[in-house]
């Protein structure tokens, strides 16, 4: 009962919280919507006992991805009334893809149910006194390996465009000389001095 | 607990007050642990600056973390004019709820947790992830320039130094081979001879270090609080709190910093072990253990706060991505290729 009871309240606050991000007039409540999507959508993955993805799912997408999402729209200066003028223009083009999205799920769903090409190929189901920190590794690290360290190299590749598009060198700022601060000590700075009366000193 | 109430109740409705109990057992002490450890927070700080700290209310001044509580609990609640109404108010309960959550999976003896989850570590990783929405929130709800500022400044820190922490954390799962809390502390039981901890073992003691380290950045405290220096942004995100409002930060701050202290007890110094491993020692009820070393932690938290000046801005981040980050990925690596060294095709 209560397994029912905490899946449908899961699933109500995920499709409510999806469509508050989109309709939501505030970017940052949009995306604070969206947080609240991944956060019972991880709900829903333990309920169906993938608890590892679950925890995934909230240290990667909630943790960092939407901090970072956050980050961006709060520093953003967004002019709402300009973003909303578009709605009526795009609409035709946002209809046509969701009715190609929902086409897609149910020939997925159909092609699914009636049978797949090879099935026997397809992985057996895991024992279910295996944790699944344990099934998922096994599969990734010995099946999957080549795909998973292709993966991987995908996304190095990524993050090194993406280090030569953005980096420039500046030339006009004086940067930290941190070795230099750090070896500084402080009979480097200050010097004891004995100046006669009258005199004053030479620095 | 909950075959006890299954003799009068369905075993659902068993289960849920059983654990609606369990979660009062934990919650309440740790806010009364919360309250003392912010009067012993202030008396050490007060020793180490040769003054007497709070001796006023109550005996050696112990009752003034209450006559505190009770004073903001009698303010006025003020909320700016122009801020964001609804989550201004929601961002101290996340930072509130967020340092209750985790304490579900801490092991206080054998077999003594509230959750036992196989995702334990996972779960804490994430939940102190959740933390940083707390404060991201609360300044930019309050729709004022420092509170921003500490927002924007408490939101790179956090996520910085939990890329650091996750590698520390890599290491001692990869060493204990689960990520289960109970299993990682019976994991270093006598593991290294007569010694009971991960922090014993060479290849894991440098990554204790850059943890205790990361979780003081994690956790705001001096001297990486940057996002409440008080020199340059007055209070941080907390300035245009009052009242409860303000008092849930505290708090929640504050459990968080007991919270760091157990999971360095626990991933490091053997949780509730003995030090040593020695029969008569376990005579002594393993929560005793664990709280001794709770508190050790808070100590050096404190002596820490107390002695150490504030990081420039860009000094915080070159120490967790320049200097934690290479080191601890190093360290993975280390201690990934020694233990296939040394337990290949031996089950773990």
């Amino acid at each position: 009962m209560i397994q029912a009871l905490a899946f449908y309240l899961f699933a109500i606050v995920v499709c409510l919280s999806g469509a508050l991000t989109i309709l939501s007039r505030n970017p940052v409540h949009s995306v604070l919507w969206l947080i609240l999507a991944f956060f019972n959508a991880a709900g829903l993955m333990v309920l169906a006992g993938a608890e590892f993805i679950a925890m995934l799912l909230v240290i990667v997408y909630v943790g960092a991805v939407a901090v970072l999402f956050l980050f961006v729209v709060m520093m953003l200066d967004i002019d709402f009334a300009e973003l909303r003028s578009g709605v009526m223009k795009y609409a035709a083009v946002g209809l046509a893809l969701a009715i190609a999205l929902v086409a897609e799920i149910i020939i997925a769903i159909g092609a699914w149910s009636a049978g797949g090409l090879e099935m026997s190929r397809r992985a057996a189901p895991i024992a279910s006194d295996v944790p699944n920190i344990e099934a998922i590794g096994r599969l990734l690290y010995t099946r999957y390996l080549f795909i998973f360290e292709g993966a991987g190299l995908v996304l190095l590749v990524a993050m090194i465009g993406a280090i030569v598009l953005t980096y420039r060198q500046r030339s006009d700022v004086r940067p930290q000389n941190v070795s230099h601060q750090i070896n500084r000590r402080s009979k480097d700075a200050t010097r004891n001095m004995n100046p006669g009366v009258g005199e004053g000193m030479q620095l | 607990m909950t075959s006890w109430f299954t003799g009068f109740l369905p075993y659902g409705w068993a289960w849920f007050i059983a654990t609606i109990i369990d979660i009062l057992v934990i919650a309440l002490p740790l806010m009364l642990a919360v309250a003392m450890i912010i009067y012993a927070d202030r008396k050490i700080w007060a020793a180490m600056a040769l003054r007497r700290g709070p001796n006023v209310v109550g005996p050696f001044g112990l009752m003034q973390s209450f006559a505190d509580g009770l004073k903001v609990f009698l303010q006025e609640t003020i909320i700016p004019s122009s801020a964001n109404k609804g989550l201004f108010l929601l961002a101290p309960i996340i930072t509130f709820t967020v340092a209750l959550i985790v304490w579900a999976v801490v092991p206080f003896q054998a077999g003594v947790a509230l959750s036992n989850i196989n995702v334990g570590l996972l779960y804490v990783l994430a939940a102190s992830s959740l933390g940083v929405y707390g404060v991201i929130l609360a300044g930019w709800s309050s729709n004022s320039k420092y509170p921003f500022y500490s927002a924007i400044r408490a939101a790179a820190q956090m996520v910085s130094y939990e890329v650091s922490i996750g590698f520390v954390l890599i290491s001692v799962v990869l060493w204990s081979g689960t990520f289960n809390l109970g299993g990682i502390v019976e994991g270093q039981k006598a593991y290294y001879g007569f010694l009971n901890g991960h922090g014993f073992n060479p290849l894991l003691f440098p990554m204790w270090v850059v943890f205790l380290i990361s979780s003081m950045a994690e956790t705001q405290r001096a001297p990486f609080d940057l996002a409440e220096a008080e020199s340059e942004l007055v209070a941080g995100y907390q300035t245009e709190y009052s009242s409860m409002a303000f008092a849930l930060f505290w708090l929640g701050e504050y459990a968080n910093v007991i919270l760091m202290c157990t999971l360095n007890a626990t991933l490091f110094w053997g949780g509730y072990l003995p030090p040593i491993d020695w029969a008569p020692l376990y005579m002594v009820p393993g929560i005793i253990w664990l709280f001794a070393k709770i508190l050790f932690f808070f100590f050096v938290f404190s002596w820490v706060r107390a002695t150490v000046p504030r990081y420039r801005y860009d000094q915080l981040m070159r120490l967790g991505w320049k200097i934690f980050l290479p080191l601890s990925l190093f360290f993975v690596f280390l201690v990934s290729g020694f233990l296939m060294w040394t337990r290949v095709g031996v089950p773990a």
